[in-house]
């Protein structure tokens, strides 16, 4: 049965700003929650609706106010003006585990998130056991929580919020728990809800998980909705926006002025591909680049992991890999200040076009990000060639010439396979 | 909560942003009910997490109080009512119902941030919760105190027995509506903690717990004013309705009697009924201001915890 799941009905949230000196404390005592002071909008009339069964994608920079929007939908905040209409039972998959007390055991959780989620114990009790099943932690189910390491609490957390199959389901970039194959049994689960019927909202900045898994996109930026719909579309008007913000030149070898926030100990300055060694404009398959990744510390630290990706301009991803990765252990020893990482890409396997570089900084768990590039470092690639297309494949060719007879006829089936 | 899978249209939860209307309100409570229930057992579960005793400490407290009181009132400074540990633990338990409730509600929003952060549910039902979490201790703690009467073979005031319900509602109502306010407040300024300590301080000794309702009578009558103006005080009436109903002074011979409570026994049902109702109007007023004061805060819970 069709209906809308989410109505976001022209919702603006002002915040008060922090101004200078307080006032004296009967003065703030007295217009705690009244409006007053310096105001500003983290939602500016926002509306898009939602259909039952569909995935909708919220894109937008760090504090453009995507998580204001999420919180708006999940009912944690009042929004100024406007309203949000949900219907259905909704679960939040913000932050894994949140209703999770460190002396009660994990059963006692279950029950408890249950019920915070609304559900009576009989409908808990049902889905109990494909809960610990999809946890793996059966072992542990009657450990107290405090014991758990912090994958465990994720893994049981994400478990409780799958499966009680609420109608409304709401992630807030929380799909990296876990080692990969749970990470790919999560998805694989987003993926079930969708087949099920199920609402989903997915707040992110990778442009890779709405194309995947969206419907529909929603464009959020500094608080305004600059675009909703196709998620191809939404994508390309995510990435206008911020080049328009952070005005990046492609390839020009300059440092990317980066956002700075999230653990306050470690920021990326920046990340830059260095410009062709030959003084030409793009790069050339075959080439050595050099990606250059520069970070400041305000602490020593003993380990840290550098994450960085490379898609083509389409927002493919062409590859993931770490410092792990490449040295088989961490970045180590980083001492206060600034630091530079320099990775070198032998005999560049890119063949054409346009890609994009970006980093991230996150402890060797995997469990936070100190720091993550904003926008994406762009270089272009151009072969001399006439072949086309992303990829340089290493190949190699010979000829004989056959029998006739030799080859088989191609079958039906395979041929329109 | 019915899951997709039906052909009906699951019911819609509107967030708007004008603040819902109190019977709103209560209605959600109530269909939360059974979140209220867990948030209740898990207050007391967690208390006693890995404690050897476990639940017996609700127990031990009071009985330590008895034991002292006892002992030091009863041997040590003398003069004071017989059996003065069973009188202080009258009023003591309704204060520790009262106390414990408002202040452990009043920190209940912050202390479950990642929650409140997190999830929508009725926000009241937190406060409820450690208020209801005090009331179950408070039950237990009873079981000290009948027992302590009846080895001393203390007979409660059965005529006036019924009193107790109408103080411990009341009670539990002034914890609630405080709790409301200052839970909502604390959001906002951390003072708000600071300020109710030191608060219950004051309140405790302005209460007649340690010492009797004669005292501040007396007082008040040889200002020319009847002892009824006691009941400007809220938790005076829960907490002499107790001291009536199950100390009950009538058990102590009638040279204590006149010496110690003149002035209690003095007054007839009339005299409770009055202190009670004053005091109810008094927590029904600090709960409507209560659950006011954290429907027009609540809305920015999220952000500012």
């Amino acid at each position: 049965m069709s209906y809308t799941a989410i109505e976001v009905d022209h919702v603006t949230k002002r915040f008060k700003r922090q101004t200078g000196g307080p006032g004296s404390f009967m003065e703030r005592f007295l217009s705690v929650g009244r409006g007053s002071s310096v105001e500003f909008n983290a939602l500016d009339d926002v509306a898009f609706d939602v259909a039952a069964g569909q995935t909708v994608g919220i894109l937008g920079h760090n504090g453009s106010g995507k998580s204001t929007m999420l919180k708006c939908i999940s009912g944690t905040i009042r929004p100024s003006e406007g309203a949000v209409r949900v219907r259905g039972s909704m679960s939040a998959l913000l932050e894994l585990g949140a209703g999770f007390h460190p002396d009660l055991t994990g059963r006692e959780n279950v029950y408890l998130n249950g019920s915070i989620l609304g559900f009576s114990k009989e409908q808990i009790t049902e889905m109990i056991d494909d809960i610990i099943d999809f946890s793996e932690i059966p072992n542990f189910i009657d450990t107290q929580v405090k014991n758990y390491s912090s994958g465990m609490f994720a893994r049981l957390g994400f478990a409780v919020a799958v499966n009680l199959k609420p109608d409304v389901l709401l992630i807030d970039e929380v799909l990296a728990v876990g080692d990969e194959a749970f990470q790919r049994k999560c998805l694989e689960r987003v993926r079930g809800f969708q087949r099920d019927g199920r609402t989903i909202v997915l707040v992110t900045h990778s442009p890779d998980m709405v194309r995947l898994f969206c419907d529909k996109a929603v464009v959020l930026d500094s608080g305004k909705m600059i675009y909703c719909g196709e998620p191809h579309d939404g994508v390309v008007v995510y990435r206008d926006a911020l080049e328009a913000r952070t005005g990046i030149r492609h390839g020009d070898g300059t440092p990317t002025e980066l956002n700075k926030n999230q653990r306050d100990t470690v920021s990326l300055v920046g990340v830059s591909v260095d410009p062709p060694a030959d003084g030409g404009e793009s790069h050339h398959p075959g080439q050595t680049i050099r990606i250059r990744v520069r970070f400041t510390s305000t602490e020593s630290i003993p380990a840290i992991r550098l994450a960085i990706w490379l898609y083509s301009h389409d927002g493919i991803m062409v590859s993931n890999f770490s410092s792990a990765d490449i040295l088989g252990h961490d970045l180590l020893d980083i001492e206060p200040g600034v630091s530079e990482v320099e990775i070198v890409v032998d005999d560049l396997p890119l063949l054409q076009g346009s890609f994009e570089v970006t980093a991230a900084l996150q402890d060797v768990q995997e469990t936070f990000e100190y720091d993550r590039a904003e926008a994406p470092t762009s270089f272009s690639v151009t072969s001399g060639g006439t072949s086309s297309g992303r990829v340089r494949l290493k190949t190699s060719i010979s000829h004989q010439q056959l029998e006739p007879g030799a080859i088989d006829p191609v079958r039906p089936a395979e041929a329109s396979a | 909560m019915a899951a997709v899978t039906g052909s009906e249209i699951p019911p819609l939860v509107e967030h708007g942003s004008v603040p819902r209307s109190i019977p709103t309100r209560i209605k959600d409570v109530w269909e939360f009910r059974e979140l209220l229930g867990n948030l209740v057992r898990r207050e007391l579960k967690v208390r006693y997490k890995d404690s050897v005793l476990g639940f017996l400490w609700t127990l031990l407290n009071p009985l330590l109080y008895l034991a002292v009181f006892s002992v030091v009132f009863g041997v040590i400074l003398k003069g004071a009512a017989p059996r003065y540990g069973l009188l202080l633990l009258s009023g003591l338990l309704v204060w520790n119902l009262f106390s414990v409730g408002l202040s452990s509600a009043a920190s209940s929003i912050v202390s479950n941030g990642p929650l409140v952060q997190k999830v929508w549910f009725p926000r009241e039902i937190l406060p409820l919760a450690a208020v209801g979490a005090s009331f179950i201790s408070f039950c237990f703690q009873m079981i000290v105190l009948l027992a302590g009467l009846a080895a001393f073979g203390h007979v409660p005031k059965f005529s006036m027995l019924w009193l107790l319900v109408p103080a411990l509602l009341i009670t539990m109502m002034l914890a609630t509506g405080l709790g409301l306010l200052l839970g909502a407040y604390n959001v906002y300024y951390r003072d708000t903690m600071h300020f109710l300590e030191l608060g219950l301080l004051a309140w405790f000794w302005f209460s007649p717990i340690v010492y009797t309702f004669d005292f501040v009578g007396r007082e008040l009558e040889s200002m020319g004013l009847s002892s009824l103006v006691a009941g400007l005080n809220p938790m005076i009436g829960p907490m002499v309705a107790f001291q009536r109903v199950l100390y009950n002074p009538e058990n102590l011979s009638e040279a204590d009697q006149a010496l110690h409570f003149p002035l209690m026994l003095d007054q007839g049902m009339g005299f409770f009924v009055g202190l009670l109702a004053i005091s109810f109007v008094f927590s029904f007023v600090v709960l409507l201001l209560g659950i006011r004061t954290f429907a027009r805060l609540e809305g920015d819970f999220g952000e500012a915890i």
